[in-house]
């Protein structure tokens, strides 16, 4: 089974790095969250209730919808925080939000990780000069990300491969069901920056490896 | 076509494309409302939650959309569209763009029903909560108020895309395959707001005066204003109407889904009706005021699409010029009607809503209104009318009990510090003499507090007879709705009258060099104190 990949790409100023990355990775979460499974007997199973909220940036004229899970929510900033703070102010950089399933193995071997679907956000940071373009920026950036709004939506109703719903044993190989009120897809956000040669720097490599220790 | 369909299957895909139907319209409509949406998760399934989503249902929205359904499905070549308008204080109106749902003749047979169709039109829900922020429509919609407002219409049949101007754009939402046909969520939106960028904005002031009835017979037919608003803060469920948000107004049409994971290769989904309260219609069309906050005709609010309550000050003050003063209020939750239909509605303060100061004008109003009627109960304006209706006190040094009263002082002593016992049912001691007659009343006795000098003791007098014991002379001569009348327009304060503000500002303006040398000093503090707070 093949990975989806799926690249977005926008182009920010530095103060816009970290709602633009916001904004579209709850997007892409909104549609990979389910409420959290309660298995009864006889293999059934029924799903609690997703609320959602509106999230209006400041600094770009835009307003998205996220999930409302103020836990999920803070996983997420972190990981866009270190990714701000990794980018410099004129840098290139790419985040990936990759949902996996977890396959069990055989002693000794760990439990591998199988993406499914990887996003990845390519953010390049611009520097500008004056208010007016900054405010020709807001907007810009605002409309810019109600077109990748839409294409992740595309994307997603294309309704290609999801992980099969699991049964109540298998249920933490599909789902992340740490969270108290909502229940997304397994995922894992990872970065790496571009620095201004173009060169990538070893930042993805160290990441995917603490987070397979993790595991 | 249907041949395949199992008839256990083919009920439950009708009842799907339904709700999803009426979902698609809240989604909709509740977008356009100008203020955020935000819905609680929850971990436990509550029943009546559609598509496992925490969408809120508005009662007319729904009634309106079930109108223009009418009993039918979104078929083939029955589309249903919400059309989203512009109109403006001049009466201008635009449309800006159509939502449309519309079934094709695709048909994906090999579709579990009742899993992947429900869980794949769960996503396009999600979709649409996205795309809706998203549409040039969205923006407009948050900056509504006074020089425009944002009106819906929903219809059936076929497709009207005529009026969203040259060049419109269309985006897809998304589509599910299901056994019968495919649905499809589309949104075409105007792209030339060329007759708005010349208009908009072209006042400063906002428009004082809106005549509310200019959208009381809607113009365009069945164009509604989209007047309930409401402002969704992340509190828990059971602040609301018994906790359960009544997303479903018919009474065996509840959605308490569970899925089926033993074979991987079967879904089994069982759908079990729950009980739920039926909800009592609205009445829409009139203009009465509803008897309790939370239910309100579109009507009255069509100034803009924010959800008022009526002023509780009683259904026969109301008139719709009050409106205009309300502003866009949003009120604190009123206590939750008697009678059974389902209030779905809570409205908070909202801190974000431009014109809060309006907001607090019309509270204030109604506060008003509401206690002038409830002081007007308490203490008639008339003493002698309601000291009919009971006996007289008769003080300690009285010689005779009096027929009529007029207004008396509460002789106390230290009657200027006596807490006026305006709403104080107890036995003041003060008040009621020791030896007074039996058949007082010491709650009217303490509620009154006649002004007079009660020297007359004749028969003919209009005198009162009120002497406490330790009584000396009135000090003010009142009785309670003076008192409180008065005290409610207190003078003001004497540091806010303007030759002491005056002296000050001088002082101010001297002391200001001194001041600045002390924060120049200071200057580490206060830069640690900006850094804290970052």
């Amino acid at each position: 089974m093949n990975c989806r990949s799926e690249v977005l790409e926008v182009t920010v100023e530095a103060r816009q790095v970290e709602e633009a990355t916001l904004a579209l990775l709850h997007t892409i979460l909104l549609h990979r969250s389910t409420g959290k499974f309660h298995y009864k007997k006889e293999g059934t199973y029924s799903i609690g209730t997703v609320g959602t909220q509106d999230i209006d940036c400041d600094f770009i004229d835009f307003t998205f919808v996220r999930v409302s899970s103020e836990e999920l929510d803070r996983v997420i900033r972190k990981a866009v925080s270190e990714f701000k703070d990794a980018l410099s102010s004129d840098g290139m950089g790419q985040i990936s939000l990759e949902f996996y399933q977890k396959k069990k193995s055989r002693w000794p071997f760990s439990d591998e990780c199988i993406p499914w679907e990887v996003w990845s956000i390519k953010v390049s940071v611009v520097n500008l000069a004056n208010e007016q373009e900054r405010q020709i920026c807001r907007e810009k950036v605002g409309e810019k990300l109600g077109e990748k709004v839409i294409n992740v939506v595309e994307v997603i109703n294309r309704h290609e491969y999801l992980p099969k719903m699991p049964t109540q044993s298998e249920v933490d190989n599909v789902f992340d069901t740490s969270l108290k009120d909502v229940q997304p897809y397994l995922h894992k956000i990872t970065y790496q920056i571009t620095d201004s040669l173009g060169t990538s720097v070893s930042t993805t490599m160290r990441r995917l490896i603490k987070d397979t220790l993790a595991l | 076509m249907d041949g395949d369909l199992s008839p256990q299957d083919k009920k439950d895909l009708d009842k799907f494309i339904k709700f999803f139907a009426l979902k698609t319209v809240q989604v909709i409509v509740q977008a356009r409302l100008g203020e955020k949406i935000c819905t609680r998760s929850s971990s436990s399934p509550t029943g009546s939650d559609w598509f496992n989503l925490a969408i809120k249902d508005i009662p007319e929205v729904t009634h309106e959309a079930k109108k223009a359904l009418a009993g039918q499905l979104p078929g083939i070549g029955r589309s249903m569209c919400v059309e989203i308008s512009l109109k403006t204080s001049e009466g201008d109106s635009m449309e800006l763009e159509t939502w449309c749902l519309e079934m094709n003749e695709k048909c994906d047979k090999d579709i579990k029903v009742s899993y992947t169709v429900y869980n794949r039109l769960s996503v396009l829900l999600k979709s649409l909560l996205a795309i809706t922020r998203v549409t040039p429509a969205y923006k407009l919609s948050r900056k509504q108020g006074h020089d425009y407002v944002i009106l819906y219409r929903i219809y059936f049949g076929e497709v009207q895309l005529g009026g969203l101007g040259e060049g419109f754009q269309t985006v897809r939402v998304g589509v599910v395959g299901t056994p019968v046909g495919t649905v499809t969520l589309s949104c075409a939106y105007r792209t030339n707001l060329a007759f708005m960028s010349s208009r908009q904005f072209e006042r400063s002031a906002p428009i004082m005066g809106i005549i509310v009835d200019h959208f009381v017979d809607a113009p365009c037919g069945n164009q509604r204003p989209i007047t309930m608003g409401q402002l969704c803060n992340y509190r828990p469920p059971d602040e609301d109407d018994g906790g359960a948000f009544a997303g479903v107004q018919d009474s065996q049409e509840v959605c308490t889904t569970s899925f089926s994971t033993s074979p991987p290769s079967q879904c089994v989904c069982t759908l079990s009706p729950s009980p739920s309260k039926l909800s009592k219609p609205l009445p829409l069309d009139s203009l009465q005021l509803p008897l309790a906050p939370g239910l309100v005709t579109h009507n009255l609010y069509a100034s803009r699409l924010s959800y008022q309550p009526a002023p509780p000050g009683g259904a026969a003050e109301f008139n719709t010029n009050q409106v205009k003063e309300g502003g866009n209020v949003l009120v604190p939750a009123q206590p939750q009607p008697p009678h059974g239909a389902d209030v779905h509605l809570t409205i908070e303060n909202a801190p974000n809503t431009p014109s809060s100061s309006g907001d607090e004008d019309g509270l204030l109003q109604s506060g008003e209104g509401r206690r002038d009627d409830g002081r007007r109960s308490v203490s008639p304006s008339d003493p002698v009318e309601s000291l009919n209706a009971f006996t007289r006190k008769v003080g300690a040094f009285v010689n005779k009990p009096n027929t009529q009263i007029t207004a008396a002082s509460l002789d106390l002593p230290f009657a200027a510090f006596a807490p006026r016992g305006l709403d104080s049912e107890e036995n003041d001691p003060m008040v009621r003499p020791p030896d007074s007659p039996p058949s007082q009343s010491p709650l009217q006795a303490s509620l009154h507090s006649q002004g007079s000098d009660g020297s007359g003791p004749q028969d003919d007098f209009v005198m009162v007879d009120f002497r406490p014991a330790f009584s000396k002379d009135d000090l003010l001569p009142m009785d309670l709705g003076t008192f409180y009348r008065e005290f409610q327009n207190p003078p003001q304060l004497a540091s806010l009258s303007l030759h002491t503000s005056s002296q000050s500002m001088a002082d101010d303006l001297d002391s200001l060099p001194e001041k600045l040398r002390v924060y120049e000093k200071n200057i580490d503090e206060f830069d640690a104190f900006v850094d804290m707070l970052q």
